[in-house]
């Protein structure tokens, strides 16, 4: 096969390359270009859209002998992922702007101009895995290291990109191991630290980036009776589930921590409460995207609400285009702006934007996922 | 990705160093002796460095007294621009406007921008016309009485549309009102007649390899009387202008190339030219949609003989290039890059492109060595790698609708 390797200039990717061209493929190296304004170690970026990270990947590329590529996709990212972003919190969501890029970057424009070139597959260092049916199609699966799978950032993609899609460090015991494996192949990224910011905010501040974005828009925070229990600055400087930095007047009359319960950004609230009612027994969630067969009545399945959270039990129904999952183990902090991810064992069904919830204690007959 | 060697077309961008050159080069650089010594050693590298600045200055008009070697054209911009701004200045506060060609590269360009940020200076960019030609009409009023101008920088030949500049008359407009002009002759010197002394150009830079001489080498040629300041400091070599050991090795192979590329120069002219038509036609007809940027008459008088540029209306120059490199032909969008990213041409831009039809540039360039078989290979890959760029770009465009359609509403609360 003709493979675009995306290469970030990370370990993963120049192993997950490394692995490709093993495999035989005919492997030509990508580093895409997502910030116009690109900064540099020496200005201080944590980013992974360093121009270092650009070099990194030039110089795994030379050693892997493949033709190396910039590309500039910053016009896209932009639109799609940053602008996505900020809006996304405007709107009092949470969004996952990795998923996003996966979604519409990876996986979409830099996938279509590479079918468009020649090429038939991405290939990329996420830990998830591929696997091809007899039949032509392909199913999106957990990685086999439980600790890095990252199949919940991909389980946005649908049936088609999964079929363009691979991941050649789906099968690694370890991250250890990709290390391990990039030393040995004289990799020189192999002992570049993990990325672990969002990369187009390099210094790390979210609010502080939002903030240059947005404004102030001050407003109140408010507890569940409607009391005003404190100030804010801006709604979008909040997440369902947060505990700090609420900047309340005075503690809870019972000395309790309270939490960010429910954002509104139209009234500029912000309602905050203790920890019991951040529980949720169902959510809806709007535009699913499925790998798998769209199902047809309830499923059984496990709900996945966060990168690196546990899955729980739940049952899964798609009614007037929405997925309706009522969770059998209760949620905390699910906030609307999430992908929830649906798995069958280790398949991932397919995934949709979280847009309410429904807390524990909500009788039955109101239910979300009703 | 290919069999066998690639189609080299980017001579523009750097060439294969020339034999004499490399001959040259290799005698002198095992050689003990550093051409400012006073010993024996010493002396002989001296006689290498002198006589190759005669060597030089011969090949391009201009006397061996107006030779200052540098690391190359960059550095050779720099020291006209930020030198003569820094000396006329010096003689006159008023002296702060910069003058020059919306066009000039980025060893121009940037240099001005930043004696704008960080010493006072004010830029004046002189717009160009739809060929790249840039408007004397406007220097002649930007010039008004000269009491305020530093000076004027117009580069002999734009090194992107390869449009020959109107350096002589620009000398000629500046110096009725008592301003130098510099010229970035660097895409010039060793591809088309370059006479120093007849062009009128007080400061001159060229680059050595570009004509086939050595990466790391060239000159800026300095008319005497010329006030300048130099940039770096420290042994005083080049009469205190240029600080720094002189390179007898580069020094010898850069006249040594320099001497061969003028010395047929009239022939390979002839040669390039041919080549370039059959490159350039065969484009025009193999493709809709590609036009010939820069001055449309191919004479050299206008158009550097080994340039062909062209725009492919509804391609992306980064997808053309990958899919012509993978066929086996190298050549270049012809604009800067950063971290490998090709930026859309401040050149064609200047010229009055829209953004979209300058997003699909190609340059090539034909140099000392090419050949009909590299010109075929071209002809042969650009067709199919238009067709699928053409893909490419509307896919991009398609699925940004398709996805753009999926965006969720606003909460419901």
């Amino acid at each position: 096969m003709r493979v675009l390797a995306a290469m970030s200039g990370g370990v993963d990717s120049a192993v997950a390359a490394a692995r490709a061209v093993d495999a035989g493929h005919e492997v030509v190296g990508v580093h895409m270009a997502l910030n116009r304004n690109p900064g540099t170690l020496r200005t201080g970026s944590r980013g992974c859209c360093t121009i270092e990270d650009s070099l990194d990947a030039r110089r795994a590329a030379d050693l892997l002998g493949i033709p190396f590529y910039v590309w500039d996709l910053s016009e896209s990212f932009l639109e799609e992922v940053v602008e996505d972003f900020v809006a996304e919190y405007a709107a009092g969501r949470t969004p996952n702007p990795c998923v996003r890029c996966n979604e519409r970057i990876k996986f979409a424009a830099l996938l279509d101009k590479g079918i468009a070139l020649g090429f038939d597959a991405v290939c990329t260092g996420h830990y998830a895995r591929v696997e091809h049916r007899p039949d032509g199609t392909a199913e999106l699966h957990r990685a086999a290291d439980a600790l890095k799978d990252q199949s919940y950032v991909l389980a946005v993609l649908d049936a088609d990109q999964v079929a363009h899609a691979m991941f050649p460090l789906g099968d690694a015991p370890t991250k250890a191991q990709v290390r391990a494996e990039a030393e040995r192949r004289g990799l020189p990224v192999a002992n570049k630290p993990d990325s672990h910011d969002i990369c187009f905010i390099p210094d790390g501040d979210t609010r502080g980036f939002l903030a240059d974005k947005l404004g102030e828009d001050p407003g109140l925070v408010l507890d569940e009776a409607g009391a005003v229990v404190g100030r804010h600055t801006g709604t979008y400087g909040f997440t369902v589930g947060q505990r700090k930095g609420l900047g309340l007047d005075r503690p809870a009359a019972d000395g309790r921590p309270r939490y960010v319960l429910s954002i509104e950004p139209v009234r500029r609230t912000v309602t905050v409460g203790p920890a019991e009612r951040l529980s949720v027994q169902a959510l809806t969630a709007v535009d699913p995207v499925w790998s798998s067969p769209v199902p047809v009545g309830p499923v059984e399945v496990a709900a996945q609400v966060r990168a690196h959270g546990d899955p729980v039990p739940a049952v899964a129904e798609m009614r007037d285009g929405e997925v309706r999952v009522r969770l059998r183990t209760p949620l905390t902090g699910v906030a609307p702006g999430q992908t929830v991810a649906l798995y069958s064992a280790t398949r991932v069904l397919g995934s949709a934007t979280i847009s309410a919830t429904t807390p524990v204690d909500t009788p039955v007959g109101t239910l979300a996922a009703d | 990705m290919t069999a066998g060697p690639s189609a080299y077309l980017d001579h523009a961008s750097t060439t294969p160093a020339r034999p004499e050159a490399v001959a040259a080069f290799v005698a002198e650089a095992s050689l003990a002796g550093n051409p400012s010594s006073l010993h024996s050693s010493g002396r002989r590298a001296r006689a290498v460095v002198e006589e190759a600045r005669e060597a030089l200055a011969a090949a391009v008009g201009a006397r061996p007294a107006e030779v200052v070697w540098t690391s190359g054209g960059t550095e050779a911009d720099n020291l006209a621009v930020k030198g003569v701004y820094w000396a006329r200045r010096a003689q006159d506060p008023r002296r702060t406007k910069v003058l020059l060609s919306a066009v000039e590269h980025h060893a121009v360009l940037d240099c001005v921008d930043w004696l704008v940020a960080h010493e006072g200076a004010r830029a004046v960019l002189l717009p160009v016309d739809a060929v790249g030609r840039t408007d004397l009409d406007a220097l002649q009023r930007e010039l008004g009485t000269g009491e305020d101008v530093a000076l004027v920088a117009l580069m002999w030949a734009n090194n992107e549309v390869g449009t020959v500049q109107p350096v002589a008359e620009a000398a000629a407009l500046a110096h009725a009102v008592g301003v130098p002009l510099h010229t970035d002759a660097v895409q010039a010197v060793g591809h088309v007649p370059v006479d120093f002394a007849a062009c009128g150009a007080d400061t001159l830079a060229l680059s050595a390899h570009k004509f086939g001489g050595p990466v790391g080498a060239g000159a800026l040629l300095v008319r005497r009387g010329t006030p300048l300041t130099p940039l770096q400091h420290g042994g005083g070599q080049e009469l205190g202008v240029r600080s720094g050991t002189l390179d007898a090795a580069a020094a010898a192979a850069t006249a040594a190339a320099l001497t061969a590329a003028v010395g047929d120069l009239a022939a390979e002219t002839t040669r390039l030219q041919q080549l370039r038509d059959r490159l350039l036609d065969g484009l025009l007809t193999a493709v809709p949609g590609v036009s010939l940027r820069g001055d449309q008459r191919r004479d050299p008088r206008h158009r550097l003989p080994g340039n062909v540029h062209v725009t492919v209306t509804g391609t992306q120059g980064d997808s053309l290039l990958y899919l012509l490199d993978a066929a086996g032909v190298e050549c270049s969008t012809g604009s800067a890059c950063q971290a490998g990213v090709p930026q859309p041409s401040h050149v064609l831009l200047a010229m009055g492109l829209p953004e979209e039809e300058a997003a699909g540039a190609l340059r090539f360039s034909l140099g000392w060595n090419s050949t009909a078989a590299d010109v075929d290979a071209a002809l042969a890959a650009i067709a199919p790698a238009v067709e699928r760029s053409r893909r490419a770009a509307t896919s991009t465009r398609t699925a940004r609708r398709r996805r753009a359609a999926r965006t969720p509403g606003p909460v419901a609360s």
